[in-house]
C-alpha cells in the first residue's frame, strides 16, 4: 500500500485575517489563503472586534474554497482539520473555530486545536528545520515574549512584557505621527532614514530578569512631540522614528542575546507580526556576527511573519504526532497563554 | 427532503431533523451555554438519533436573524460551512418568523421580538392567512419599543406578543393595547427548530453560499459613526485576498 501524505486543512482567524492553508507533512504549503481585512480596520484607526467578526463569516468558506482548490486537494485526501482557538478576539476566533470544527465533523476528520503563538513560532519551519532547545521572541501587536523550547512542540515563557505589547507600542506611536493603523511598516521605513538623535529610554535593559517594557518609552516619545508642539518647534519625523525604533530594538535584541548566550541556545526563532520588521532583522544579524556567536537566527518569511493559515498547519504537524486533538465542544480561548517556566520571576 | 434545522440566535439552542414535514428529532435546550460548546454536540446527537450521517442531509437551514451577535455567528457559520463542504442546500429563515410560527390557528398578530437593549426591540410583524400560511406584515426591524407601540395601535387588531424576553415590557403592552394584548405561553416562547425547518422547507436556496451572512439589523456603532462623516461608495474593497 501506498503510504498517504500527511495533509491538514488549518483555519487562523484570530484578529483580522481569514486564512485557510493546505499543508503537506508540517513543512510544504500547497496553498496558503489570507483574506486581510486591513482596509475596513483603517477606517477606524484599528481593529474594531464587531466589525471583524462579521468580515470573517463572509470569508470564511470563500478562503476554504480557495485553498482547496489551489492545493489541489479533495477532502478524502486530508489527514486532519487544524484550527487557531486562542489567543485572540473571541468573537473572530469563534469563526475559525466553527469552521473547522464543522469541515472536521462533516468529513470524520480529526480535529487539532492550536496556539496562535506557537503557529507564529513554527512559521520558521518553513526556512529551515527547528532545532531544539530553541530560543524564540515573539513580538506583535499582541505579544512580546521570550519563549523557551526544550523540544518540540513544548513551550514556556521565561520573559514577557510587563505592559505594552511591542507592536502596539509601534501603532500608538504612529497614530501621534499621523501614520494610519497599522503603522509598523512605515515606522521601519521613516526610522531608515533617520538617525536615534533623541535617547528615549530604553526601559528595563540593565535590569536582572529577562522582561520587557514599553509604555515608559512609549510616554517619552509622546512627552516629546507635545512638547514641540507646544513651543511650535518642528521635529523630524525620521529622527523620531529612528529614536524609538532604535530603542524598541535595543531592548529586545540585548535581553535576547543575553538569554541565548545563558541558555547555550544554538537557534533563534524571531516570529510574530514585528518579526517582519528590517531594524530588528538588520541589528540581529549583525549582533550575532560582531560577537562571533554560534547562533543561527532564523527569520520567517515575509508573508508568514503575519497571521496565516500554514503557521497553524505547521505547528499542527507536531500536535497531530502527538495526539493532541479536540472535541465537537471545542471553544475559542481569547487569553490561552503558554505556561511560564517555573524559573521564571517577575 | 431531509432538513437539518439550527437556531442559536439567543439564549436557547435548537435543533431538529426533519424528513419532509415529518419532524425526526427535535432538541432545545434554555440553559444560558456557550452556544460554540454546544451546537455541534447537539447536532451530533439528534443527527444518531436519526440514524442520519450529516452527509445525508439535503438542506441545512439556519435561523439567519435578528438576534445576539455571536449567536448568530455560530449558527451561520455552521450552516453555511456545512452546506459548502457537502455541496448541500442552505436556506435561512428570520429567527422572528420561526418563533411567530409557533402560534398556529389565529388570525391575530403575531408580535415575536427580541430585546436589543436601551428601550429597543428587534421584532417584526407576523400573521396567519385563511389557508393558516405564515404572512409578514412588517418587515424585521430594530426599533424603539415606543415605536412599535405606535405601529401596532395604527393596525388596532388582536396581538399575540412571543419570546422569552416579551416579560421585559408586559406591563407597556398591557396599557396600551388592554384586551387586545395576548401573551405566548412558555413553549411557544421558545424557538423550535422544527418550526425553523418547516419554513425553510418552504424557501428557496440561497444561490451563493459563500456571500451568505446574519441579517443583524444594525451595522456596528464603529460603522454608523464613520459613515457620518465618509462615504463607502468607491472605498477600496474592505476584505481582499492577497
Ligand atoms: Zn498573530
Amino acid at each position: 500500500m501506498e503510504s498517504k501524505r500527511e495533509l491538514i486543512l488549518a483555519f487562523e482567524s484570530s484578529c483580522d485575517e481569514t486564512s485557510v492553508a493546505v499543508i503537506e507533512d508540517g513543512t510544504k504549503i500547497l496553498s496558503n489563503i489570507i483574506a486581510t481585512q486591513i482596509n475596513s480596520h483603517k477606517r477606524f484607526g484599528g481593529v474594531v472586534p464587531e466589525v471583524a467578526s462579521r468580515h470573517h463569516v463572509e470569508y470564511v468558506t470563500r478562503c476554504t474554497e480557495d485553498a482547496m482548490k489551489a492545493a489541489n486537494v479533495t477532502y478524502d485526501d486530508l489527514t486532519a482539520v487544524a484550527v487557531t482557538y486562542g489567543p485572540g478576539l473571541v468573537g473572530s476566533l469563534l469563526i475559525g473555530v466553527t469552521a473547522a470544527k464543522t469541515i472536521a465533523y462533516a468529513h470524520h476528520l480529526p480535529l487539532i486545536p492550536v496556539n496562535h503563538m506557537a503557529g507564529h513560532i513554527y512559521a520558521a519551519r518553513y526556512v529551515k528545520p527547528l532545532e531544539y532547545p530553541l530560543l524564540a521572541l515573539l513580538v506583535s501587536g499582541g505579544h512580546t515574549e521570550l519563549v523557551y523550547m526544550k523540544a518540540a512542540g513544548e513551550f514556556e515563557i521565561i520573559g514577557d512584557t510587563r505592559d505594552d505589547a511591542a507592536g502596539e507600542a509601534y501603532d500608538k506611536i504612529g497614530r501621534v505621527l499621523g501614520i494610519p493603523y497599522p503603522a509598523g511598516k512605515e515606522v521601519d521605513r521613516l526610522a531608515h532614514l533617520g538617525h536615534d538623535t533623541f535617547n528615549f529610554p530604553r526601559a528595563m535593559i540593565h535590569e536582572d530578569n529577562d522582561d520587557f517594557s514599553f509604555s515608559g518609552l512609549k510616554s517619552a516619545f509622546i512627552n516629546t512631540v507635545h512638547h514641540a508642539d507646544q513651543i511650535g518647534e518642528k521635529l523630524s519625523r525620521e529622527d523620531l522614528a529612528a529614536s524609538f525604533q532604535a530603542a524598541v530594538i535595543d531592548v529586545l535584541v540585548t535581553k535576547t542575546i543575553r538569554v541565548a548566550k545563558r541558555l547555550g541556545i544554538k537557534q533563534l526563532v524571531v516570529a510574530g507580526g514585528v518579526a517582519a520588521n528590517q531594524g530588528l532583522r538588520e541589528r540581529l544579524a549583525q549582533v550575532v556576527k560582531d560577537e562571533h556567536l554560534d547562533l543561527d537566527v532564523v527569520f520567517p518569511p515575509l508573508r508568514l511573519c503575519g497571521d496565516n493559515g500554514a503557521m497553524v498547519g505547521a505547528a499542527a504537524h507536531i500536535e497531530l504526532q502527538k495526539k493532541h486533538f479536540a472535541g465537537l465542544d471545542l471553544n475559542a480561548d481569547p487569553s490561552l497563554e503558554f505556561a511560564y517556566a517555573a524559573t521564571y520571576q517577575p | 427532503m431531509n432538513i437539518l434545522a439550527m437556531d442559536t440566535s439567543n439564549r436557547a439552542l435548537s435543533v431538529a431533523v426533519l424528513s419532509d414535514d415529518r419532524i425526526l428529532a427535535e432538541k432545545t435546550t434554555d440553559v444560558n451555554k456557550n452556544h460554540s460548546t454546544t451546537l455541534l454536540p447537539a447536532i451530533d446527537q439528534i443527527l444518531k438519533d436519526s440514524h442520519l450521517t450529516s452527509d445525508q442531509i439535503d438542506r441545512f437551514v439556519v435561523a439567519q436573524g435578528p438576534g445576539s451577535y455571536t449567536g448568530l455567528r455560530i449558527g451561520v457559520t455552521t450552516a453555511k460551512t456545512f452546506a459548502f463542504t457537502l455541496h448541500k442546500e442552505l436556506v435561512g429563515v428570520s429567527s422572528l418568523a420561526s418563533l411567530a410560527g409557533n402560534i398556529r390557528h389565529t388570525n391575530a398578530l403575531l408580535v415575536p421580538l427580541f430585546d436589543a437593549r436601551r428601550d429597543n426591540v428587534f421584532t417584526g410583524v407576523y400573521q396567519r392567512d385563511d389557508h393558516g400560511q405564515l404572512t409578514n406584515v412588517v418587515s424585521d426591524k430594530h426599533v424603539p419599543v415606543a415605536a412599535l407601540i405606535a405601529q401596532l395601535k395604527m393596525l388596532n387588531e388582536d396581538i399575540i406578543f412571543i419570546g422569552t424576553d416579551v416579560a421585559h415590557f408586559a406591563e407597556r403592552f398591557r396599557a396600551a393595547f388592554g384586551q387586545q394584548a395576548h401573551f405566548a405561553d412558555d413553549e411557544a416562547n421558545l424557538p423550535h427548530a422544527s418550526e425553523l425547518g418547516l419554513l425553510g422547507a418552504q424557501k428557496e436556496a440561497v444561490k451563493d453560499i459563500h456571500a451568505f451572512i446574519p441579517h443583524y439589523l444594525r451595522r456596528t456603532q464603529a460603522e454608523n459613526d464613520w459613515l457620518k462623516t465618509h462615504s463607502d461608495k468607491g472605498h477600496q474593497p474592505y476584505v481582499e485576498e492577497v
